[in-house]
């Protein structure tokens, strides 16, 4: 990555040329490749530390060092330029980035993760366009048998061979086909997630045959960009704006729901996408970090879709599957209760569940949760959450709400750590969650969430589900939780349920 | 409405209808409660007792009989006491409309309304008021305590100076309430406890009070419920095979106690001649279903036995009888929850809402009229049993093969993968430069080291995962760095927005994973 020079006399635009005595007093390719080594290091180390509570609180320092040492290194690495405009730009960003960072509400967490993707996508679309148009520019100079002092990127450019040059079009329209579809899949989730647009799914006519044309169409462009034929930059544009649409519309079907997987999905693909930026530039970083980044992503959405017990396919595809048959009739009625019934089962419970839901965040119920957590574990009572993967948003958007909320973690339990634990439990109280508790997934054959994994929390002596009304949950289905024998409804908004329940608690 | 309760007249028997505590609540509900003088003297509730509760106690069963409007009782009337009962009087007993035809003509023709507390449906919501459940509570209970007076050993297993003492070993036949009594109270006294029952869904009952569910290896082993979770004769096939096992039983077992009864059958014979000589001396076999014919052979009907080869016999009847005190407040509470159903408005004014399917169930005559059998209940006693797929235990054979097969099904499913990834590979190398094969091997690798590493991460963690690696993922910063000292002001335009929005990412993506795991505190 040396500064090239095709041809000597200087002509047309004029390069910025690194001062001479910078490149050479730093032996600059091997230089950056060693930080980039180390930052690659640094990356994987802060990704592993996330294993436990502790280790991740040093965890996100390696992630932080690794991510400005390839900073610097680019900087003062060959072929940078207008080095006041990065530096500007840094700030800049970084000033939103602050200002975004602290301002944010734990409960919005899932928009802020899904605005962070839609930002990587642009940018990648952006890298990936400057690539086209920057290989444009070498390619005519070639054409010209001209002329141009080349640097940086362009530089790289300049020597790559034919067939080099053909790959680095299908990785720059990969590049960009997943930024784009990155980018308004992520615009679409935020809007889902803020409640600025309908949760519900919605397509065009034509559906997800749409999709499939705009993909079919963005394999055509991709193949004309890299045949060559007519203007590539238009047909980079194209794809561009198409596989905008797909993002859009896919995202569009999807309901609220299914959040979690989305926003995992769309978590991969950026990490795709920064990949294929690495390809583009021939940079291993990009290709370490963004492989990483993508699997972790990918990871993330298996273990929400083995938690819905649904394929991936069906989740992106939107929509619950059709019944095979009737649904399993429901007996009994819901029982109503009130503050002082469930306070005086807390009275006596000596073991207590509590299972929260996607509702306890709409009501910003956690605190009063945590007050409530916090008094019956004063009176010797042994209280313990289980979280459900799927439960909320995001992947572990529930434990992030408890902790701050300051529940302490080692409270909180996985659904297939408590699972066994409800029939010794005196107590649940669900608040905010039915689908994941609901017992047709086990009994009923016909469910649509047959063979979905659920919370056992009916084998408890008590149920309590705090709801603000009778009616079902995300996915349509009667919950036969409620009308279980030991069940009772504690019907209001959770948050002052809870909070009428604390003055009554010994 | 007043409401009376008669002394029992039949022979040993120490119950009562109700107590001095029942009739406080029967106050409650509106009623005024009288009873014959010395009802529960047995059951030790002097009439000083009820007096002191309020109760209005009279000197013999006619003129009881004669201030009331409802009777209550233990066991069914006689006829003498039902002969002193008026047209428009209710009855509330136990009945036995099965088995006692002739008084039930007979308190048509009086034109008394009578409930049988054995008629109770099993449903929850009638629960309260299940005196045979109630009562064969008492009776499980008692028969351990009969078995251990009779038993001259312990019950528990000691380790002592003076030597070892095994602990006893009970075997109960049926898990019903009286089984599942029996088995709290033997596994309390500290004994090791089997317990069969044709129904294999009790087995988890079994368990949870602690005994060992003796398993009986049967093809197609059906399930013995029927509806009202009462059992149902078994086929004679599996009778057999079930006679097998308790033969195998029985030279190990000390205590016996069966309770083996079929709705509206004779107690079915499970506890055979040969296997009662097969047990050691001093064994004890107690029969709950002595008044019905016995599930042991050699059963004597209210009476103690012991044979030649030195095992007691118990036949007893009237084990709830043997504990008054505790069966009358038992009973008591039963009849003032029957009393509180029939008197929904607390007023004192009894309604008898045919309607409701307790109080249908369980009238068996009203306005000259016999009622019984009653019409099924709307509510089904116990949901329909669901045809579960039963799990078959499979043998180690069986285990070895499907863990074979499961390899051998994996070894061929990675072969295949890893046959088309290499494959592609080869294709892609035909045809991609090398230099691109060299980046490609770094995204594989890293795709590993990605996978390998994110299975570890906690799900507690999973919302900064997320975050960090949206912060990391702004990597691509390095690509808009490298692009923005490009000659093309366009290019330096675009390159500069991306280097704006990645670091809006990765200064925000840090920040909010560092507040989110500051956030996490141990307890």
């Amino acid at each position: 990555m040396e500064t090239t020079v095709i041809t000597t006399s200087p002509a047309g635009m004029d390069p910025v040329v690194a001062p001479a005595s910078m490149v050479e007093a730093l032996p600059a390719y091997g230089f950056t490749s060693a930080v980039y080594v180390v930052a690659a290091v640094l990356f994987i180390l802060s990704l592993g530390g996330l294993s436990g509570q502790e280790s991740a609180k040093r965890a996100i320092w390696y992630g932080i060092v690794g991510m400005a040492l390839a900073v610097l290194a680019t900087l003062f690495g060959p072929g940078w330029g207008n080095w006041w405009l990065s530096i500007l730009m840094i700030a800049l960003g970084g000033v939103g980035g602050y200002v975004l960072a602290t301002r944010v509400q734990m409960t919005e967490m899932p928009q802020l993760v899904a605005a962070m993707h839609s930002l990587v996508g642009l940018a990648a679309v952006f890298i990936g366009l400057n690539a086209q148009i920057e290989l444009g520019r070498v390619l005519r100079a070639r054409l010209n048998e001209a002329t141009d002092v080349f640097t940086g990127f362009a530089a790289v450019l300049a020597h790559k061979s034919p067939a080099e040059i053909a790959m680095l079009k299908v990785e720059v329209a990969l590049g960009i086909f997943i930024g784009a579809v990155t980018f308004t899949g992520s615009v679409v989730a935020y809007g889902k997630l803020a409640g600025k647009i309908d949760g519900k799914p919605k397509k065009l006519p034509g559906g997800h045959m749409l999709n499939l044309g705009a993909a079919i169409l963005s394999l055509l462009l991709l193949i004309l960009c890299v045949a060559g034929w007519g203007p590539t930059m238009l047909w980079l544009i194209l794809l561009t704006l198409v596989a905008g649409f797909i993002g859009w519309h896919l995202i569009m079907g999807i309901g609220g729901a299914d959040m979690p997987v989305v926003v995992s999905m769309l978590n991969s693909y950026s990490g795709w996408a920064a990949a294929m930026i690495g390809f583009t530039l021939s940079n291993d970083l990009l290709i370490v970090v963004g492989a990483l980044v993508g699997s972790s992503g990918a990871i993330l959405s298996y273990i929400m879709c083995k938690a819905m017990n649904r394929s991936f396919i069906s989740v992106i595809l939107g929509g619950f599957g059709g019944e095979t048959g009737p649904a399993m009739e429901i007996e009994g009625e819901q029982v109503a209760i009130d503050a002082e019934g469930v306070a005086a089962a807390l009275n006596e419970a000596d073991s207590v569940i509590i299972v929260p839901g996607y509702g306890m965040a709409v009501a910003q119920a956690q605190q009063s949760v945590s007050e409530l957590t916090r008094k019956l574990r004063a009176a010797g009572k042994e209280v313990r959450f289980a979280i459900h993967p799927v439960a909320g948003r995001l992947p572990g958007h529930m434990n992030v709400l408890l902790a701050e909320a300051k529940v302490p973690y080692d409270i909180v339990l996985e659904m297939d750590e408590i699972n066994e634990d409800f029939p010794s439990t005196d107590v649940v109280i669900v608040i905010g969650s039915n689908d994941i508790v609901n017992p047709a997934a086990q009994d009923d054959p016909n469910s649509p969430i047959a063979g979905m994994p659920v919370l056992e929390v009916w084998k408890a002596k008590h149920v309590f589900v705090s709801k603000r009304g009778q009616g079902t949950g995300y996915s349509g289905i009667e919950n036969p939780l409620f009308y279980k024998e030991n069940t009772r409804m504690f019907y209001g908004d959770a948050k002052k349920s809870i909070d009428a329940l604390l003055p009554l608690i010994d | 409405m007043r409401i009376g309760g008669l002394k029992e007249t039949f022979d040993g028997e120490a119950r009562v209808a109700v107590t001095p505590s029942s009739a406080g609540h029967l106050q409650k509900l509106g009623h005024e409660v009288h009873v014959e003088t010395g009802a529960g003297a047995r059951a030790g509730f002097s009439d000083a007792a009820y007096e002191r509760a309020g109760v209005t106690v009279h000197p013999n069963a006619a003129a009881l009989t004669e201030a009331v409007d409802v009777v209550v009782k233990v066991r069914p009337p006689t006829d003498e006491e039902l002969a002193r009962m008026r047209e428009g009087q209710t009855l509330i007993s136990f009945f036995y409309p099965g088995q006692n035809a002739e008084l039930l003509e007979r308190a048509r023709d009086l034109g008394v309304n009578a409930i049988a507390m054995d008629m109770v449906p099993r449903i929850s919501r009638a629960q309260k008021m299940d005196a045979l459940s109630s009562m064969a509570n008492i009776a499980g209970y008692r028969a351990v305590i009969e078995a251990a007076n009779n038993f001259g050993r312990f019950f528990t297993g000691q380790v002592t100076a003076a030597g070892k003492v095994p602990p006893a070993k009970v075997l109960v036949v049926g898990a019903g309430v009286a089984g599942l009594a029996a088995i709290g109270a033997a596994t309390s006294l500290g004994a090791q406890v089997y317990a069969f029952d044709v129904r294999p869904e009790v087995a988890e009952q079994i368990e949870s009070m602690g005994a060992e569910f003796v398993f009986l290896d049967f093809q197609d082993s059906q399930d013995g419920a029927e509806t009202g979770g009462y059992a149902k004769p078994s086929s004679p096939e599996f009778l057999a095979k079930q006679l097998e096992k308790f033969r195998e039983l029985a030279p190990e077992m000390d205590i016996v106690i069966t309770t083996a009864l079929i709705p509206g059958r004779p107690a079915p014979k499970l506890w055979t001649e040969d296997m009662v000589r097969m047990m050691k001396p001093g064994s004890v076999i107690v029969d709950l279903a002595a008044e019905r014919g016995g599930n042991c052979d050699l059963t004597v009907p209210d009476a103690r036995i012991v044979t030649e080869n030195g095992v007691t016999i118990i036949g007893y009847t009237d084990f709830p009888s043997r504990m008054g005190a505790q069966a009358s407040e038992l009973y008591g509470n039963n009849i003032r929850h029957m009393l509180a159903d029939l008197t929904p408005a607390k007023d004192g004014t009894l309604v008898h809402d045919m309607e409701d399917d307790v109080i249908r169930g369980a009238t068996v005559t009203r306005d000259h009229d016999v009622t019984w059998p009653p019409p099924p209940p709307k509510v089904q006693a116990i949901a329909a049993a669901k045809p579960k797929p039963k799990v078959k235990e499979p043998t180690p054979e069986e285990r070895r093969a499907a863990e074979a097969l499961a390899f051998r099904r994996q070894t061929r499913s990675q072969i295949g993968m890893l046959v088309t990834g290499g494959v592609l590979m080869l294709l892609v190398g035909l045809f991609a430069p090398a230099s691109f094969l060299q980046h490609f091997i770094v995204f594989v690798l890293s795709v590993f080291i990605g996978f390998q590493v994110i299975w570890n991460v906690s799900h507690s963690l999973h919302t900064p995962l997320m975050a960090i690696t949206n912060a990391i993922s702004s990597i691509v910063i390095l690509g808009a760095l490298l692009q923005i000292g490009s000659g093309s002001a366009l290019i330096v335009i675009l390159a500069a927005l991306a280097v704006l929005m990645t670091a809006v990412n990765i200064f925000g993506g840090f920040l909010v994973t560092r507040r989110m795991l500051a956030m996490f505190q141990k307890s």
